[in-house]
């Protein structure tokens, strides 16, 4: 973490009351305390969605109670629920306008791949084919423990971002969109069916 | 609550030139209903509506269904004269049913506390522009029902207020529901793969050369 300063003589000013930090470590430790989710809901999903942040389970213990009706104020996307090709769009663009730093968790089987609708005609097979998603959680819906676990990998994700160098993070690298083209209605299908810049599936080895 | 018959007597009697059927159900359920003609189905829904011995006010449900080109397979005993004398003899008759869509509405009624009614529109076809009456002025929710056909099926309700599509996109130009609607193929990837999920996966798989070495027997044996 401090690349500046000795672990032994960081430990012992501690003790005697001065704490040393590194801007990396002083700017990540704030925002990945003070996550603020973008409020909506798309299906069941958002009912535990809602009761993480009601007091039972208290999203609040983490910096995340702060659920914000607008993009422009939010740094987090929890796409709660399935995603309609006819919803697909505006979810995107909700997404464009969030500001950088901006996070995605995909909550349930339905945001993560289509869920039990996969092989239905109007539901997107994952909201991974038009956004960048960084915590995919399993369950339908999952549990509030389980999107409480989710946050606490995202805020461990945020707590190693680097500010500088190769492998800064991606809003702070002016290479790395930071929007994504927002799919149109086709005739038939989404046009394009998924964004092959975001989206990669494996290759099919069965022959 | 009258029975169909009666409810059809009067009807006839009630609409000059209404031309109601009763359409059988062979199911457990015993459910019957009544076709009514394109021409008169306003009038009709109206009287059915307005009675009051039946005053069927609220209409539940408006369902579409797709009925395609079939033929219906018999056979009749037919007595024929072989080799001089008169035998009965099966024969094998076809019966071609074209195709067409269909409109099934649920009626209740909220002042008896009966029903269900049901009845049934018949389009002339399956085509694009099938067309049949939009019950929306005599029954209010009906609506956003009918839109739901007009989207899935391509059913045209003449005389709806508002017709578009209701779950699709404007753009979208199939109809899910028909049965003979394909889904855009945008297979990609699947796991465990099964059923019909399996043949789909199956398409996708590119075909890989056999090479263990068994292609040169396999065809030396076919040339002995």
């Amino acid at each position: 973490m401090n690349e500046g300063i000795d672990e032994g003589l960081r430990s012992q000013l501690q003790q005697q009351g001065v704490w040393v930090t590194s801007m990396q470590e002083l700017y990540n430790w704030g925002r990945k305390n003070s996550i603020w989710p973008l409020q909506f809901g798309l299906a069941c999903c958002a009912i535990e969605m809602i009761a993480t942040a009601a007091s039972r389970y208290d999203i609040a213990r983490f910096g995340g109670e702060v659920f914000r009706p607008s993009p422009r104020q939010a740094d987090l996307m929890i796409v709660a629920g399935t995603v309609t090709k006819k919803m697909a769009p505006q979810i995107v663009r909700l997404y464009n306008q969030m500001a950088d730093p901006k996070y995605v968790i995909a909550m349930g089987a339905c945001a993560i791949s289509g869920g039990p609708f996969k092989q239905g005609y109007n539901v997107l097979k994952g909201i991974d084919r038009y956004i960048p998603v960084d915590v995919f959680i399993p369950g339908c819906p999952p549990r509030p423990e389980a999107l409480l676990h989710a946050f606490m990998e995202l805020q461990r994700k945020i707590d190693e971002q680097k500010l500088s160098g190769a492998n800064k993070a991606a809003h702070l690298d002016s290479e790395q969109p930071s929007e994504f083209p927002v799919p149109a209605f086709g005739k038939h299908d989404l046009e394009p069916p998924a964004n092959p810049n975001v989206f990669r599936p494996p290759a099919i080895e069965r022959a | 609550m009258e029975g169909l018959e009666q409810i059809k007597a009067r009807v006839e009697a009630a609409v000059p030139g209404a031309n109601i059927q009763i359409v059988q159900n062979a199911s457990p359920s015993q459910q019957y209903s009544l076709r009514i003609d394109n021409e008169h189905a306003r009038d009709i829904a109206k009287f059915l509506r307005d009675d009051p011995v039946l005053r069927l006010d609220f209409c539940s449900n408006v369902t579409g269904v797709d009925w395609l080109d079939r033929t219906l397979k018999k056979t009749v005993k037919v007595k024929k004269v072989v080799d001089g004398e008169e035998k009965e003899v099966d024969e094998a008759t076809e019966e071609k049913i074209p195709g067409f869509l269909e409109a099934v509405y649920h009626l209740y009624s909220m002042t008896h506390k009966h029903g269900p009614v049901i009845i049934r529109m018949q389009a002339a076809d399956r085509a694009e522009n099938a067309c049949l009456p939009s019950l929306t002025p005599v029954w209010r929710s009906a609506e956003f029902q009918e839109r739901e056909i007009f989207d899935l099926y391509g059913v045209r309700f003449d005389g709806h207020p508002d017709l578009r599509r209701i779950l699709m996109w404007d753009e979208f130009e199939d109809h899910p529901m028909r049965k003979d609607y394909r889904e855009p193929d945008d297979y990609e990837y699947e796991p465990t793969p099964h059923d019909d999920v399996l043949a789909k996966a199956k398409e996708h798989y590119a075909s890989r050369p056999q090479s263990d070495g068994a292609e040169g027997i396999v065809e030396g044996l076919k040339q002995v």
